[in-house]
């Protein structure tokens, strides 16, 4: 076996079994194609970097207790602090958005899991509610804008809080519907065998034992509305003083904000800009993160 | 009843399988072991592959023949954390060192899986895919009826060849596996319980070309199947599962030998019993 | 001393849970309707505000390519004039771009992710595009107007420089007066639909039956020739409905394109030029409309909720009907 793979040994019967002897063509081609795809993860990496890096190197100088509860300053061009309302308009327009839509998509999705199953209608909402996630943010702004500013006359933080709600809702009733499926059927039938009914086996059955996954969805849907800005800008309208009454008067939030500085001609907007932005990059991180770690929770507990 | 006259009744008439004793030896597995991450699948096993002979490795479920079957063409280096120990000898070459290239191997040591598995392609194309990706662009479709022929596919296909693989039936689709498998031309064939998902007329048409192209090639086949090891191969590799004393499942090697030997005569215990249905 | 049940209280105690079980039902069936209300409603509203636009500017406006919504008297035409073909083309202009980046880098991820990585350098990649998948539309707008738009002037002008002689094609690559432009709005919105393109993708490449790879491993196939003979084929339907998911979601962003692109409402081959998309218009326009402008902004939004909607449609059943057939092809 020692002399075995010895070159000089080698006939045609002790075929050479090396990478060099495959030909040179295949291999280049098997090395390009690796090549590419590993420059294909750089390049969605690096830009995620940069746009990391600059938001911090940018954002962190601006960020302090000042910036996150002053107003915001009426004339752009002022230096100094600060973005209180949106940091506040964000956080209850998008709580608001998650009370409206959390209780309707869960129930949404015990209907598709637990009721509808694989009837036409329940077929249809899931096509409908995979289709509704497509749906440009701008669509469901004029949307709100229509039946709801136009009715009552005034943009108010409510009405994103709407337009954030309809964002939500397929994305909470699909991921919603994912987690009940993983629920053992089991768990029904020994409720069902206790003599419970239909809606007490689900309420007190199956939604507990879903309920870490359907928190961690729900988390990840708060993040993706709180990152909403074309909404926010075509429903709330926008204030500098913090306004916490969401059903009278203008809003704004840290998106809308952003999208107001960045195209200010002025360093001082610009940087308000960068630290709304860090801002707003940590409320989404916390909201992340926390799905996560819900959703690590639940993966141990089935286990 | 003795185990021997249930044994005979296992061996038809069947003169082929008679082993060649000047076979040489194609492949030689010395103390191989089959690790899993930790777990060690098969411990020390030692066998000799022969030339143009069919060698069969039968044995309970669990006892690592196909195990053993796979790392002869490196297709465990596909899995996450499989590794070897031990050597396994392709014409004296080590096939494990590390300069040899796995896609080497498997050019020169082909597979049949346990499920026909075509390719979503017409019949011609799934032949000619190990053609084309080795760059032989000549005579194509020469070949590609030799192999079709050789497989004993070609009259049934001849008409149709540009029918997706998939519309045939499971024996047929079977032999196009084979055909693929040939069309490259390797030495060895390795064959993981081919008729297993096939009817009995099917399995008896694969049977016979086993025999056929044992004149070409050297082969191997996994079967859970005795009657069909007894009749198609002239060696028999019987594995068995043991229990250690931490209570670990390991497969092992138990008897290599004759076909004729192994069924009528075996040397080992267990043997006995697992042929004469006491076992598995 | 047991107290005799009194069967019809029984009774009455089993027809409330019954009533509960049938009220339980109907709120679940309530709200799973809401999804089909919601979408009725969109397209209802927007179509009953847009009709003034169509009453006073007609069909006119899908195919004109002037826009002058507040210049009834200065010197040109005798109205208000609204062409939304600009936008249409800024929208379609934006989306090919972003594609034409956002395509292979989202392939090669996927098949990173499904045939080569490691499994724990998987685990580290999926976090990361995860991430690119948090960051909000507005950060990367933000980034693209501040950082990428000015950096990117020089490497425009380099290429107008050596490709904008060349004849016909040359054209595409025309001045760049800044860096707001078709160019760098398509890139950053390529990043921003690169998530979605990934996951689906890998969802279809990780369908690929084993028995497939396994078949073009043993017969001597390089990781590649693996790829092409048994991956690529099988996913070709899945990848195709991935890629359109990316185009909906491409022609819908607003906010980035917005800031990126800038606000010229033109029709020009120059990528190196600004440009207007629809959902831009909306946001940037609504403010200071009213009347038959406001419906003319509503008629966009129909348009990009119909194309959006059919585009997602029609992606969903390629992506449904590829994974059925590989699921039944393995069974």
């Amino acid at each position: 076996m020692t002399t075995a793979t010895a070159p000089a040994k080698r006939s045609a019967a002790t075929p050479d079994l090396s990478r060099a002897a495959l030909p040179l063509r295949r291999r280049a081609i098997d090395l390009t194609a690796r090549l590419l795809m590993v420059l294909a993860v750089l390049a969605a990496g690096v830009p995620l970097l940069l746009v990391i890096y600059h938001v911090l190197a940018k954002g962190v100088g601006i960020v302090d207790l000042d910036f996150l509860t002053a107003d915001i300053p009426v004339r752009a061009r002022v230096a100094g602090p600060g973005m209180g309302p949106a940091v506040v308009g964000t956080l209850i327009i998008t709580g608001a958005a998650a009370l409206l839509s959390i209780p309707l998509g869960v129930l949404g999705a015990v209907y598709l899991n637990e009721y509808g199953k694989q009837s036409l209608l329940a077929r249809v909402i899931r096509t409908m509610a995979d289709v509704m996630t497509g749906v440009p943010s701008v669509v469901m702004g004029l949307f709100i804008l229509v039946v709801w500013v136009l009715a009552v006359g005034e943009q108010t933080g409510f009405a994103a809080a709407l337009a954030l709600a309809c964002l939500m809702l397929p994305v909470i009733i699909r991921s919603s519907e994912e987690m009940l499926r993983l629920v053992p059927d089991e768990l029904r039938q020994a409720s069902a065998a206790l003599g419970a009914r239909r809606w007490r086996t689900t309420v007190s059955v199956v939604l507990p034992a879903a309920i870490s996954g359907i928190t961690s969805g729900a988390m990840l849907a708060i993040a993706r509305a709180a990152g909403e800005t074309a909404p926010i800008v075509v429903v709330a309208g926008t204030v500098t003083w913090t306004n916490w009454n969401l059903f009278e008067g203008n809003n704004t939030t840290l998106t809308a904000q952003i999208f107001k500085n960045a195209v200010e001609p002025f360093e001082a907007a610009h940087g308000r800009a960068w630290g709304a932005a860090l801002t707003l990059m940590m409320i989404v991180l916390v909201f992340t993160i926390l799905a996560r770690f819900i959703a690590g929770r639940f993966a141990i507990k089935n286990r | 009843m003795t185990s021997v006259t249930s044994i005979s009744t296992l061996i038809p008439g069947n003169a082929s399988a008679m082993p060649t004793s000047s076979a040489r030896t194609v492949m030689q597995l010395t103390d191989v072991s089959v690790f899993y991450g930790a777990y060690e699948a098969v411990r020390g096993t030692t066998m000799p592959i022969r030339e143009h002979q069919i060698t069969a490795m039968i044995g309970p479920s669990g006892c690592g023949k196909s195990t053993v079957l796979r790392s002869l063409n490196r297709m465990n280096d596909l899995i996450n954390g499989a590794r070897i120990q031990g050597t396994i000898t392709f014409h004296d070459q080590d096939l494990y060192a590390p300069n040899v290239d796995p896609i080497q191997v498997r050019r020169r040591i082909g597979m049949v899986f346990q499920k026909p598995n075509p390719f979503p392609k017409s019949i011609y194309e799934n032949v000619a895919y190990g053609l084309r990706i080795n760059g032989i662009k000549d005579n194509l479709d020469g070949r590609v009826e030799k192999a079709l022929r050789d497989a004993a596919l070609w009259d049934e296909v001849k008409g149709k060849l540009n029918t997706s693989g998939l519309a045939l039936s499971g024996g047929q689709q079977q032999r196009l596996c084979i055909a693929r498998a040939i069309a490259v031309q390797p030495e060895v064939i390795l064959m993981d319980e081919p008729c297993s998902a096939l009817d009995p007329i099917a399995t008896g048409k694969i049977e016979d070309l086993m025999h056929e192209l044992s004149r070409t090639f050297t082969i191997v086949i996994v079967t859970h199947n005795m009657q069909q090891a007894a009749r198609v191969s002239h060696y028999t590799a019987f594995f068995t599962a043991e229990v250690d004393d931490k209570q670990v499942r390991h497969g092992r090697l138990v008897e290599f030998n004759d076909t004729g030997r192994i069924f009528t005569n075996p040397n080992d215990k267990r043997t006995e019993d697992y042929i004469t249905g006491r076992f598995g | 001393m047991t107290q005799q049940p009194n069967p019809a209280l029984a009774m009455s105690s089993k027809a409330r849970s019954r009533i509960a079980d049938r009220t339980f039902w109907a709120i679940c069936l309530i709200a799973g309707i809401a999804v089909l209300a919601i979408l009725g409603l969109i397209l209802g509203s927007l179509i009953s505000q847009s009709m003034p636009a169509f009453r006073e500017a007609g069909l006119d406006m899908f195919t004109n390519t002037r826009w002058v919504p507040n210049d009834p008297d200065a010197d040109g035409p005798a109205g208000p004039i609204y062409g939304l073909l600009a936008f249409a083309y800024g929208t379609v202009v934006v989306s090919i771009i972003a594609l034409i980046f956002a395509v292979p880098v989202s392939l090669g991820i996927a098949l990173f992710l499904t045939e080569l990585a490691p499994r724990r350098v998987r685990g580290t990649v999926v976090t990361f595009i995860d991430l690119l998948a948090s960051v909000p539309s507005v950060v990367f707008g933000l980034w693209g107007v501040l950082v990428v738009a000015p950096a990117l002037v020089p490497v425009y002008q380099w290429l107008h420089g050596t490709l904008g002689g060349i004849p016909v094609l040359g054209r595409l690559f025309g001045e760049a007066a800044s860096g707001r432009n078709f160019m760098t709005a398509g890139i950053i919105l390529a990043l921003m639909i690169v998530p979605i393109i990934t996951s689906i993708s890998r969802e279809v490449f990780d369908t690929v039956p084993d028995s497939d790879k396994q078949a073009a491993w043993a017969l001597g196939a390089t990781r590649w020739e693996m790829i092409k003979g048994s991956v690529l084929p099988h996913s070709f339907g899945g990848v195709v409905g991935a890629i359109m998911l990316g185009l909906g979601r491409a022609m819908g962003e607003t906010i980035l394109v917005a800031l990126v692109m800038g606000s010229a409402v033109q029709i020009t081959p120059n990528l190196f030029a600004g440009g207007y998309a629809l959902p831009g218009a909306i946001v940037n326009l609504f403010g200071e409309s009213s009347g038959t402008f406001t419906a003319v902004l509503m008629v966009m939004g129909v348009v990009l909720f119909v194309m959006t909607v059919l585009i997602n449609l029609l992606a969903r059943v390629i992506v449904r009907r590829a994974e059925v057939r590989m699921k039944g092809a393995t069974a």
